[in-house]
């Protein structure tokens, strides 16, 4: 990897080598460093680009480093990334990705997750999208994330976009399974002309399933953002759903809920709050002696922490 | 010293004007002030009018003598000028330690943070990582309020109805942190309270009613009229034994 590269890297992942933990580094489409362990096992994929990463049953608090960068313009790819997670694995999976670009031509990486989650495992999954460069080539994220979880596991995940992506639609599918509980939080923050979609489809097929999804967004400038959620409650569950987004300057914000329950005992609530930063949030810190744009500064900080 | 001079104060109500402070003038440089008079009076927005969070519609605003009337809300609390709001404000995701921090205007160890709460009544331990945020009671946010104004120590601080939602914890408490407040930063505090105990710690007491300064005159003189309905004292005032 160059110097340009190791500090997108950075940006993205706090992954070190003296970690010795499992970890595919993926820089403008090749495995630039992988590392494997006795209990977790990276397979290129024959068919397609992308890897398989198969997690043995019983691992207990290992970490998997899967970061992309992209630092070549005009690069766009397609990956495949799928996770086998064996029964009682308790395991941090740190996704992310980075893109540089500086020339004039699009770069864009898709990425598919699917994740197959066993009983009663655990998952805590952290991923990071993050673009800069003075290039007027566009860079784009779209990533799609299937999780399929078997009784009793649990799946903690947590997205953050908070600059330089100009493009992003979000998929993200969930099949939850008996006593299976997701927990979803998504930060995005988006300026300039930028836009963002995403999308929650979640099925709560298993008896006590559960999900929690949580937006917290900031739209600046001219950019456009759209939240769609869709909870699904085919048995006895509970679903939740929240988006809270502060708009600024032209942006524009849209949220869509839908709730569907199929079962008389299913619980489902959906929240969503659009907009500005309150008039009086920014007055109390000025009264604190903050000028009025350090006040807007520490109040996205916080709401999107 | 503090001099407000024919301050008022006008919105548009609908299509009329509306008066709310009504050449309003006073000077103070007692170090402890009590500001009393009935719910709709004006007292708050005599408080942000000093704050710089409302601006007169006509009148002037002095510190020490310069005249700050133009001054915006960071430039006059940066001149030392604090205010503990009436209804204090919620933030997500921003923690008790983050605003005491930026109430210090310095980055403050953790333990400084918490002698500031223990101040306030509060068990830092239990509220240091907390959010300022919907999770949090009134009377808790109220004491946090305080706990900032006491972080910031500044030669001027206005406290509007401190007492309100802080029920169960003394009021000496309270008249404590006023008086170590004033000790420290050698300038005055100004209280808008209807409780007999803060009024009775006051070197002064303004009554302001009907957007006007009724009363201004040492403690000894306006809180038995006050306190003595029968000669013309006022039902706003919540004395030991009422409590409406
Ligand atoms: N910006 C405003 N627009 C319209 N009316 C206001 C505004 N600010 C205050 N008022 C009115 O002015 C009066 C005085 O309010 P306030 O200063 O809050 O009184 P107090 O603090 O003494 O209870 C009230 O009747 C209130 O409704
Ligand atoms: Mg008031």
């Amino acid at each position: 990897m160059d110097n340009q590269q190791s500090s997108l890297l950075k940006r993205i992942s706090d992954w070190n080598d003296k970690e010795g933990s499992a970890v595919n580094i993926r820089a403008n489409g090749k495995s630039v460093i992988r590392n494997t362990t006795e209990n977790v096992s990276i397979l290129t994929k024959e068919d397609k680009e992308g890897i398989d990463i198969i997690i043995k049953p019983g691992t207990k608090k290992e970490n998997v480093h899967i970061p992309v960068i992209i630092s070549e313009s005009g690069m766009s790819e397609l990956v495949y990334n799928d996770f086998y997670i064996g029964d009682n694995a308790d395991v941090t999976i740190i996704a992310g990705c980075g893109i540089h670009n500086d020339g004039d031509r699009l770069s864009a990486h898709d990425g598919i997750h699917t994740f197959h989650i066993g009983k009663n495992a655990r998952v805590k999954y952290r991923e990071k999208h993050y673009g800069e460069g003075e290039g007027s080539g566009e860079r784009i994220m779209n990533p799609q994330t299937e999780v399929f979880m078997d009784e009793g596991s649990s799946m903690d995940m947590e997205t953050v976009q908070i600059k330089g992506v100009d493009s992003t639609v979000r998929i993200t599918r969930a099949v939850v399974g008996k006593e299976a509980k997701l927990d979803i939080k998504e930060i995005i923050m988006t300026h300039g002309n930028q836009y963002a979609k995403t999308q929650f489809e979640v099925d709560l097929n298993g008896e006590e399933s559960g999900v929690h999804v949580v937006s917290r967004s900031v739209a600046k400038d001219n950019s456009k953002q759209f939240f769609f959620s869709k909870i699904n409650g085919n048995a006895k569950c509970m679903g939740h759903s929240e988006c809270d987004a502060i708009i600024m300057d032209q942006a524009c914000v849209s949220a869509i809920p839908e709730v569907t329950a199929n079962n008389v005992e299913a619980q489902l609530i959906h929240e969503a709050a659009i907009g500005k930063i309150a008039g009086e949030q920014i007055m109390k810190l000025m009264t604190l002696g903050l000028t009025e744009s350090e006040a807007e500064a520490q109040i996205i900080n916080g709401f999107l922490k | 010293m503090l001099e407000l001079k024919n301050i008022s104060f006008e919105v548009n109500d609908k299509e009329d004007k509306k008066e709310i402070l009504k050449d309003v003038t006073v000077k103070i440089d007692d170090r402890f002030i009590a500001i009393t008079g009935p719910n709709g009076g004006g007292k708050s927005t005599l408080a942000k009018i000093i704050a710089g969070i409302e601006r007169p519609t006509r009148g002037s605003i002095l510190l020490d003598g310069v005249d700050i009337t133009e001054k915006n809300i960071t430039e006059r609390a940066r001149l030392g000028i604090s205010y503990a709001f009436q209804q204090p404000v919620r933030f997500k995701g921003i923690t008790v330690k983050d605003v005491i921090t930026l109430a210090a205007g310095k980055h403050i160890c953790t333990k400084e943070a918490c002698t500031y709460l223990s101040e306030v009544g509060l068990c830092a331990k239990d509220y240091i990582d907390r959010e300022v945020n919907e999770s949090l009671s009134g009377g808790e946010l109220k004491r946090i309020e305080i706990a900032m104004t006491i972080a910031r120590g500044t030669k001027l601080t206005v406290f509007d109805e401190p007492e309100a939602g802080i029920d169960l914890w003394s009021f000496q408490n309270l008249i404590k942190v006023f008086e170590k407040l004033y000790k420290s930063v050698k300038g005055s505090v100004i209280i808008i309270s209807h409780q007999e105990r803060i009024l009775n710690v006051a070197e002064k007491i303004i009554l302001v009613s009907k957007g006007r300064i009724q009363e201004y005159d040492d403690k000894n003189k306006i809180l038995p009229k006050l306190l003595n309905p029968a000669k013309g004292g006022c039902k706003f005032y919540k004395g030991d034994a009422y409590h409406g």
